[in-house]
């Protein structure tokens, strides 16, 4: 990882840099409501920025080809797959992670549903699947059977096969009614 | 130990997890999360070959790139290390196993080389510029053709036969004199397949320099094993090596093997003079040569049978592909035998089990480990069966069943299963499904063309092991019974804190542990703490300790109760010396200065942070004969097992039998060939259930295993060991939208082997994969078509559908009816 990082500015680098010659893009992303303004590698994916940049290791990598999901964030409002994008690309836009999901300590009421519903085991999965319960119940309160299973297809879980996630996310979608 | 006191307050009760306050805030600590200062990271360099001769390893180009601190070779770590621990006699036990490869690789993707960097991206890019040359050897991809012997993998061995050993009881050649029909079935296969958790590998190594010590901060899901083999393997005495785990995503039993790497660590550390060395593994590495589930094929299979379609005897030979190196094998060779005649009455038996290697990933504990090969096989015989004798399968299976009033049973090969009621589960599964109604579908849709089936699968999780089964496969090893270890205390201020040998991924110990505790001092569980993960330093560890083999709620549980009426009791004689009583008028509960302990005579209390204060902080006030009181309390839990009888190869091999019994409705697509899943039932009985949402959770977990083996779910190679599923895209794990609802039933046969009556019940035995092979059949056998592998999706239903490539019954299956 790049290790030059805090606001922009160089840390002071003991040795050689490994990669002085690459030359570092700065980017400016909004993550959880908090302005960050850093100089990434062109070649940093946005997971390894959230997670080794800024710290927030709620997000999780399990495949590196798109398929698992564990790294889902929702960015200007739509879930993407953090390992498939470059932090570059994510100049300019705001992100939602895991970490901020709850407000003032206050468990998101797809959190909450995701605990009350045991609708999770090892929780390596589970915040890219509450980014993308999070997505879908912003766009569809009542959303089908049907429509909950399409919106997490794309999040693969080796522990739970689903069945309580599926009841996770039935309960959220009544319990934000109105919300 | 007798559970003197409990309350069942908490016990049986579906507690929140205690585990989701950090999981779901994004606050988990998993083994990627962690950083630390001069770390460095490591990058595998890879055979692209399946069996190559290494001809030269050139480091040069990668050690010139910046940022790049070291490299580590197979040709350098040889010298400094001893080959891994063999678990197998001779031949197996003559082959050296080295993390990185020294003078050939075996299978693609066996680690060659390292590159240490001081980023993950400069490591990525060094290691590409590492030359190998190779000269390609022929790869055997195949267990019956590596057993030929036509090219060698290990030439130390002589031969890539591991492991050969008969297992015979009873009167085999008599039952199937008298039988009145004789089965021959040919040829099954069990595919290799694995759990895949979601989180790879990873690991953390340092050989700190300064005190001689090498630290692990990983995701081994059987640390106390690890240590035993890396311990030996780098010459370091045990004591100097720690180990912790803290949240781990999943393992499913294919984190034990993550030694090796484990040792490349190491040694890459101590190259680097100390600096802390991190290697996170990538999917495709995790899919090509983490550790996959046992490939197995089942030859010759005779089943003997009476007039009323009762199995008396079976004879088969069963060939076990563990891949490039035994590492955890050869125990699966004999673990299997732990549900010997799965759920089924017949004494006579006599199985010719050999393991070979192959130009394969190695194989490693996949969840069902080496028992659901052999239960798959077993259901597949019964249907086999049962189809050509034209009994219905429910109706095979209440002819076969082990009967409720024959439990605690001893099978043929000594092994006491505990309880059961298969007919009750039967029925219940039956009922959830609606058996009649559908059995009427099938026959209206069958008219009309569609080719719907029922299938019923039956199978065992029998959990805590008998690690002397061990010397079954190899007499000379060190190794018999179970424990495991647990601690339990009141610190310096009253906290009850518990630790506990075992590193979950997901199975709610924290949970489960407080409930137990929480019943012992009548105290709510949300004044426990759990510790997470695994640490060598908590010394709570025994040579067994970890989290693999349905046990926790078994080995694990009963050591936290153990270390837990430890504590009470000594609690109990500090309160009573304290308020001037009789041990026996003391109460626990809890009062308005938190839990406390009561003079039930007098009214009089005490709390906990008074009790620890006397203890810890407040010494002279306690009298000479009470100071072997601690408040601090281990306990080390052991199973009642004795050593096996090795000749013979004889002997409990578990202490408890969970059974699950699944039915599924299958219909084939007949213009995809699309096997589609109608409706599905899971019936599951683990004895007395201590939080049953977490059973619930881990039976529907482990039906998502099964049903993505069944139908989704293969590790492919091709003819010269390439590996065709190395991506998640590739290998398809099962998904939201493949995944049927799922209907649960539950029945309570309570354990008299466990203290609580619980049975360990975490891997669920592979029953999808036995219920929908035997949907599968009952759907294709008028067609002529017996299912003869344990995965099967629209390409191979339709390989034996219309190319009569496979599954041909008239090919695969004999019938031989005797006038008696």
């Amino acid at each position: 990882m790049p290790k030059k990082l805090a606001k922009g500015k160089k840390a002071a680098e003991p040795k050689p840099a490994a990669n002085a010659a690459i030359e570092e893009i700065p980017i400016s992303v909004q993550v959880n409501g908090k302005p960050h303004s850093l100089s990434v590698e062109p070649r940093t994916l946005l997971v390894e920025f959230l997670r080794e940049n800024l710290d927030l290791t709620g997000t999780h990598v399990g495949c590196d080809t798109t398929y698992c999901g564990a790294c889902t964030v929702v960015m200007n409002g739509a879930a993407v797959k953090s390992c498939t994008m470059f932090a570059v690309q994510a100049d300019g836009a705001e992100i939602l992670t895991v970490e901020g999901l709850e407000k003032d300590g206050q468990l998101h009421p797809i959190q909450k549903a995701f605990g009350d519903s045991y609708g999770l085991q090892c929780g390596y999965c589970t915040p890219g699947l509450m980014l993308s319960a999070f997505q879908l119940l912003s766009r569809n309160r009542q959303p089908s059977e049907k429509d909950i299973r399409k919106a997490i297809a794309g999040n693969t879980c080796r522990c739970t096969g689903y069945q309580n996630i599926f009841k996770a996310i039935e309960s959220a979608a009544q319990n934000m009614k109105g919300v | 130990m007798s559970p003197e006191g409990d309350k069942k307050n908490w016990v049986g009760k579906p507690l929140p997890r205690k585990e989701e306050n950090r999981l779901l805030r994004g606050r988990g600590k998993f083994a990627d999360d962690i950083k630390m200062r001069e770390m460095l990271y490591l990058r595998f360099v890879r055979s692209p070959y399946a069996h190559a001769k290494i001809v030269s390893v050139d480091v040069s180009a990668a050690e010139a790139v910046p940022g790049v601190v070291c490299t580590l070779t197979g040709a350098e770590v040889a010298p400094q290390v001893q080959p891994f621990i063999e678990i197998a006699p001779d031949p197996g036990g003559k082959i050296k196993d080295y993390a990185l490869a020294v003078s050939k690789v075996r299978y693609q993707g066996e680690p060659v080389a390292a590159v240490m960097a001081e980023s993950p991206g400069i490591a990525d890019d060094a290691a590409e510029l590492v030359q190998v040359e190779y000269e390609a050897l022929d790869p055997v991809v195949d267990a019956e053709e590596a057993l030929k012997d036509a090219s060698i993998l290990h030439e130390e061995a002589g031969t890539n036969r591991v492991w050969n050993g008969v297992f015979e009881y009873g009167d085999v050649e008599k039952a199937l004199k008298e039988a009145a029909s004789v089965v021959s079935i040919d040829r099954l296969h069990f595919h290799r397949f694995s759990s895949t958790p979601l989180e790879n590998n990873v690991v953390i190594a340092q050989w700190n320099p300064k005190d001689e010590r090498i630290y692990y901060w990983c995701n081994n899901s059987f640390p106390s094993f690890a240590i035993q083999f890396l311990s030996a393997h780098l010459n370091v005495h045990i004591d100097r090596i720690r180990v912790e785990t803290s949240d781990i995503g999943g393992s499913f039993g294919i984190k034990i093997t993550s030694y090796p790497q484990m040792a490349v660590c190491a040694l890459a550390s101590k190259k680097a003079g100390g600096r802390p060395i991190k290697w996170v593994e990538t999917r495709s590495e995790h899919i090509t040569s983490s550790a996959h589930g046992n490939e197995r094929t089942f030859r010759d299979t005779r089943v003997a049978l009476d007039k009323d379609g009762v199995i008396t005897a079976i004879a088969s030979r069963h060939i076990d592909d563990c891949g490039a190196y035994p590492r955890y094998e050869p125990l699966g060779c004999v673990i299997w035998s732990q549900v010997f005649p799965g759920v089924y009455r017949f004494k006579n038996a006599r199985i010719d089990f050999t393991q070979t290697v192959t130009n394969k990933c190695p194989v490693g504990p996949n969840r069902g480990y080496s028992r659901m090969q052999h239960l798959w096989f077993l259901e597949r015989v019964v249907d086999i069966c049962a189809h050509e004798l034209g009994i219905p399968a429910d109706e095979m299976r209440l002819r076969n069943y082990i009967r409720p009033e024959e439990f605690p049973y001893t099978t043929p090969n000594g092994c006491v299963y505990d309880s059961g009621n298969y007919p009750k589960m039967l029925q219940v599964a039956k009922g959830l499904i609606g058996w009649d109604d559908w059995k009427k579908k099938q026959a209206a849709a069958r008219k009309e063309g569609h080719l719907i089936g029922l299938g019923i699968g039956t199978t065992l999780d029998s959990g805590t092991n008998n690690f002397g089964q061990s010397q079954i496969v190899n007499p000379g090893a060190p190794f018999s019974g179970n424990s495991q270890g647990a601690n339990c205390k009141l610190d310096i201020y009253g906290e009850v804190v518990v630790a506990v040998g075992s590193c979950p991924q997901g199975q709610g110990h924290e949970t489960t542990a407080a409930q137990v505790v929480a019943d012992v001092l009548n105290i709510h569980p949300d004044l426990i703490t759990v510790r997470t993960g695994f640490d060598t330093e908590r010394n709570v560890h025994t040579g067994f300790s970890g989290t693999y083999a349905s046990q926790f709620a078994v080995s694990g549980l009963s050591a936290v109760h153990g270390a837990a009426q430890k504590l009470k009791a000594e609690m109990k004689r500090l309160a009573a010396f304290v308020l001037e009583t009789q041990e026996d008028d003391i109460e626990f509960g809890t009062g308005a200065q938190g839990p406390e302990l009561r003079a039930k005579s007098t009214g009089k209390s005490i709390n906990y942070w008074g009790l620890a204060n006397i203890v810890n902080v407040n010494s002279a006030v306690l009298p000479v004969e009470m100071h072997d009181v601690t408040l601090n309390c281990r306990y080390i839990w052991r199973a009642p097992f004795k050593v096996p009888d090795k000749v013979r190869k004889y002997g409990n091999l578990t202490l408890t039998y969970a059974s699950q019994l699944h039915i599924a409705v299958v219909e084939i697509d007949r213009d995809t060939f699309i096997p589609h899943i109608l409706d599905y039932v899971a019936v599951d009985d683990c004895g007395t259930v201590i939080n049953p949402p977490i059973v619930e959770g881990q039976v529907y977990g482990a039906t998502a295993h099964g049903i993505g083996a069944a139908l989704m779910e293969s590790c492919v190679y091709d003819a010269v060991g390439n590996m065709l599923t190395s991506t998640f895209s590739d290998y398809t794990p099962i998904t939201a939208v493949n995944m049927p609802k799922v209907k649960y039933g539950h029945i309570e046969t309570p354990s008299p082997h466990s203290y609580s009556g619980a049975k360990g019940m975490g891997e669920g035995g592979a029953a999808p994969i036995h219920t929908i092979s035997a949907a599968l059949q009952d759907a294709l056998f008028a067609e002529g078509i017996i299912v003869d592998d344990s995965f099967n999706n629209a390409d191979s239903l339709f390989r034996a559908m219309v190319g009569k490539e496979i599954g041909q019954v008239g090919k695969l299956v004999k019938l031989e009816r005797r006038a008696q």
